[in-house]
């Protein structure tokens, strides 16, 4: 037994040391950027982003526009740094609201189990059973599209993905014999789970948050390329994928490109940090 | 004692953690002749099962091992391939928690015959020979439990079962570690009274490795505590618990409560246990010691013969029959 | 006996078709020590978490200090005050403490549950706590990881102590410690109980070690008390055929291991 436990850390260490620290600094580095431009983007605009010149159509780099033009002849570089705001706050809403929801249903559901459990968990399933793009197109079609229709629906899509995880987390932590000692100190349940329960399922919290968080800004994106999101001429990288097609189409593909690459870049660097904090768990 | 069926030589193992060799095992030796039983007795970290592992080759990867382990005179720690699959189908293991080593989707008959078969045996006399094991090891109605599946079986059963498999391979030397630790103390005693009876029965030397200095000395001839990653003291059984030669040994003996009379007070042995790679210079026990002295501190003894037994401390010939347990004790 | 601290009658417990205990009686007299012996399945677990609060009796009654606790707890005054009666010790020194919390952090949030005091003054009992357990500062500042399996019980310990209650139930508290821990706990515990005075309700498998720690023994077989009366009595002269197999399974000087019945016979167990 003691021999078992020697051999585990000898491997998890080793895991731990393979994993590295280099990629998430960078990754952090990215996300820390994307976050800085999201805030301060419309001041670093070199120009307005909404500024069209019909003569600048399709115009590659040229002094001063160092991304050239799209095709109603406004700045991508401008259009980029202020579509950064919505791109990146549409994402974190939907973390925000899913990781609330999720982490509530969860740790209800832990603590209470039996037939409250089981409540929780049908509900979950039948939320399971709607695609999150189907839900945003019955939101825009009651709300109207827009960046927070499609916000809302998404965040109930991602729901039951979150409590799911956390939900068999909570569970095993709830059957530890501190969470027990708490009880019978004569601790109230929503003070156990705030001060003992959620902080110790906490790096799976931030885990699935990352993941999300990517998988929201994507799934943003394709929302806004049907129409159904953030809407033209508002500067948004989903947007701006979409608006691009008219150019790939006649080959200057520089504005879906760019805001293309933006996305992934944003997104890969929040899943591999993501990753990153829940191997650390273990 | 004839020549000896295992004998493990200056035994040394580290192994990697968080980029560093630590050192789980130093400087173990004992020999095991055909036939005999030998007790392995320790608490957590100080080496027993590590010494069990590295005898039966299931060290994890990355570990590095210097001295010898000798089995019917072949040294198995260069063994490859073919030779070391024949090697370990000679020496057998029983585990402390039967259901980690058991596949739970499989029917106890594919567990049991599965070895045979892959030896060329038919399936019937495969079978035969299965309920017979398990005949031997105290289950009369073999053929049911062929087909049932280890989750319905109790623990007990099924460390039974474990040593039924074990059997079939017709092994040498059973290694067992702590096999009835995770059983009820009536199971305990049934499970070790049909290891102990096999085992005379069928003349299989015996690695027993324990925490339980009463339980090894029950059913072992003779008995190594160690300490820290290496061995202390080895003594005959019948002697050990009245006439510890090492310290240890004696504190080991003492701090257990007795069922059978009322104690005033427990011999605690003042301090924390050490793993082989934080113990101090010297002797590792010397911190906890109450007999140690300043020497004690300074180097580290070998294991050298004394009463028919050997003993690793520099004070054994002074304390010599001043560590016999006492009924009052103080601390 | 005086008035007892805590008593139990009739108590019962139901899983689905299963009964787990099965008409329980038991009393605890102030500053006493009872043993409940048993192996697994036995019920003794199961007596222990109805006890404390973790489960619900399906039938009888327990009382401590004369208050009926088998119902649930209505509101805040209430838990907290049965949680001033009764604390337990679990048996797995690396699941009873949170581990994010520090040993003086974890003792520092029962103190404001159950007391007024100020910074200070909680601070003052914390050291205090600490010294009758026998952790030292640097150790009630460490991780729980940074401890040793016999420093974390004695952390359980002091956190069972910190809300004064009248009895702790030790739930198998030394099973999981080595042999030279263990008597460290056991020593402790004895301890603890001259210098302030609180009842043991003992729950083990270990006859050995209930003996020296239990004035009064219950021996639990099946959800059933099959044996009970003075832990020396019990163990020395035995009457039910159970505590007697019980009894000579244990290993000592000069013990052998026995199959009982014929070697051919031994069944289900």
């Amino acid at each position: 037994m003691s021999a078992d436990a020697v051999v585990r850390t000898a491997r998890s260490r080793r895991a731990r040391l393979a994993a590295g620290d280099v990629v998430a600094w960078i990754c952090g580095g990215i996300i820390a950027l994307a976050v800085l431009v999201a805030i301060l983007g419309p001041l670093l605009a070199p120009h307005d982003p909404n500024a069209a010149d019909l003569n600048d159509q399709f115009v590659g780099p040229v002094a001063g526009h160092p991304l050239g033009f799209d095709a109603q002849g406004r700045d991508l570089l401008s259009r980029l740094l202020a579509g950064a705001r919505t791109s990146m706050l549409g994402p974190t809403a939907v973390v925000v609201l899913a990781m609330a929801a999720g982490v509530l249903a969860a740790v209800t559901a832990a603590w209470r189990g039996g037939w409250v459990d089981a409540a929780l968990g049908t509900v979950m399933d039948v939320l399971f059973s709607f695609p999150g793009i189907l839900l945003a197109i019955l939101a825009s079609a009651v709300f109207g599209p827009s960046l927070w229709a499609a916000v809302i629906a998404l965040s109930i899509a991602y729901t039951p993905y979150v409590a799911r995880v956390l939900r068999s987390a909570a569970v095993r932590e709830r059957a530890q014999e501190y969470i027990a000692a708490a009880e019978v100190q004569g601790a109230s349940a929503v003070a156990i789970c705030a001060r003992h329960l959620v902080p110790n399922v906490a790096p799976l919290i931030v885990a699935q948050a990352t993941l999300l968080f990517g998988y929201a800004m994507v799934d943003l994106a394709a929302i806004s390329f049907l129409g159904l999101g953030v809407q033209p001429p508002q500067a948004d990288w989903g947007v701006m994928v979409s608006t691009g097609k008219a150019g790939v189409l006649q080959g200057y593909p520089a504005e879906s490109l760019a805001a293309g690459l933006c996305i992934v870049v944003v997104v890969v660097a929040v899943n591999l940090l993501g990753e990153r904090l829940g191997e650390r768990r273990r | 004692m004839s020549a000896p069926l295992l004998e493990v030589a200056d035994l040394a193992v580290t192994l990697p953690v968080e980029g560093e060799r630590r050192t789980v095992l130093h400087d173990v030796s004992l020999a095991i002749g055909p036939g005999e039983a030998l007790g392995l007795v320790g608490e957590s970290g100080s080496g027993k099962s590590m010494t069990a592992r590295a005898v039966a080759r299931l060290l994890p990867g990355g570990a590095a091992v210097t001295g010898s382990i000798r089995f019917d005179g072949t040294d198995v720690t260069a063994l490859r391939g073919g030779e070391l699959r024949a090697y370990r189908r000679s020496v057998a293991m029983v585990f402390q928690d039967p259901r980690a080593h058991v596949n739970p989707v499989r029917r106890i008959g594919d567990f049991l015959t599965e070895g045979l078969r892959l030896r060329g045996v038919a399936r019937a006399e495969a079978a035969r020979r299965a309920v017979a094991a398990l005949a031997d090891v105290g289950i009369p109605d073999g053929e049911r439990r062929l087909r049932q599946y280890p989750h319905e079986l109790s623990g007990g059963l099924l460390q039974r079962v474990m040593i039924a498999a074990a059997l079939l391979a017709e092994p040498r030397l059973v290694l067992a570690d702590e096999p009835t630790t995770a059983l009820d103390v009536t199971t305990q005693s049934e499970v070790m009274a049909i290891i102990d009876e096999l085992r005379r029965e069928r003349g299989l030397a015996l690695l027993f490795i324990t925490h339980d200095l009463d339980l090894a000395a029950a059913v072992c001839d003779r008995i190594a505590v160690m300490y820290a990653g290496a061995i202390v003291e080895e003594r005959a059984a019948a002697v050990l618990h009245d006439d510890p030669l090492h310290p240890y040994s004696a504190a080991l003996a003492a701090a257990r409560p007795a069922v059978d009379r009322t104690l005033p007070r427990l011999a605690a042995v003042r301090g924390r246990l050490v793993s082989a790679f934080e113990a101090p210079a010297g002797c590792a026990f010397a911190p906890r010691c109450a007999h140690a002295q300043d020497r004690c501190a300074a180097e580290l003894p070998p294991l050298r013969p004394l009463d028919g037994g050997a003993v690793r401390c520099a004070r054994a010939e002074e304390l010599r029959g001043r560590l016999a347990p006492q009924e009052v004790a103080g601390g | 006996m005086a008035e007892p601290v805590l008593e139990a009658r009739g108590l019962r417990k139901v899983y689905g078709d299963h009964v787990a205990v099965d008409g329980v009686d038991l009393a605890l007299a102030p500053g006493g020590s009872l043993g409940i012996v048993g192996e697994s399945g036995s019920g003794k677990t199961t007596v222990a978490r109805m006890i404390v609060g973790l489960t619900r009796p399906t039938a009888g009654t327990i009382a401590v200090c004369g208050r009926d606790r088998s119902q649930p707890a209505r509101g805040t005054a209430e838990r907290r005050r049965r949680a001033r009666e009764v604390q337990i010790v679990f048996q797995n020194p690396y699941a009873s403490l949170d581990p994010r919390r520090s040993p003086a952090d974890a003792l520092d949030e029962v103190l404001r549950l159950h007391t007024d005091a100020g910074a200070d003054e909680r601070r003052a009992r914390i050291a205090e706590l600490g010294e009758l357990v026998g952790l030292d500062e640097r150790m009630l500042r460490a991780r729980p990881r940074a401890l040793s399996g016999g420093q974390r019980q004695r952390v359980a310990i002091a956190r069972a102590l910190a809300a004064q209650p009248r009895v702790i139930v030790l739930d198998e508290a030394v099973a999981a410690l080595d042999v030279s821990i263990q008597a460290q706990i056991l020593n402790l515990l004895a301890d603890v109980r001259a210098r302030i005075g609180v009842a043991y309700v003992f729950i083990s498998h270990d006859l050995a070690v209930v003996r020296q720690i239990a004035d009064e023994t219950l021996v639990m077989q099946r959800g059933r008390v099959v044996e009970r009366g003075p832990t020396e009595q019990v163990l020395d002269d035995p009457r039910d055929p159970y505590t007697r197999l019980l009894r000579a399974s244990v290993p000592g000087p000069g013990w052998r291991p026995v199959r009982r019945g014929a070697p051919t016979t031994g069944g289900a167990t």
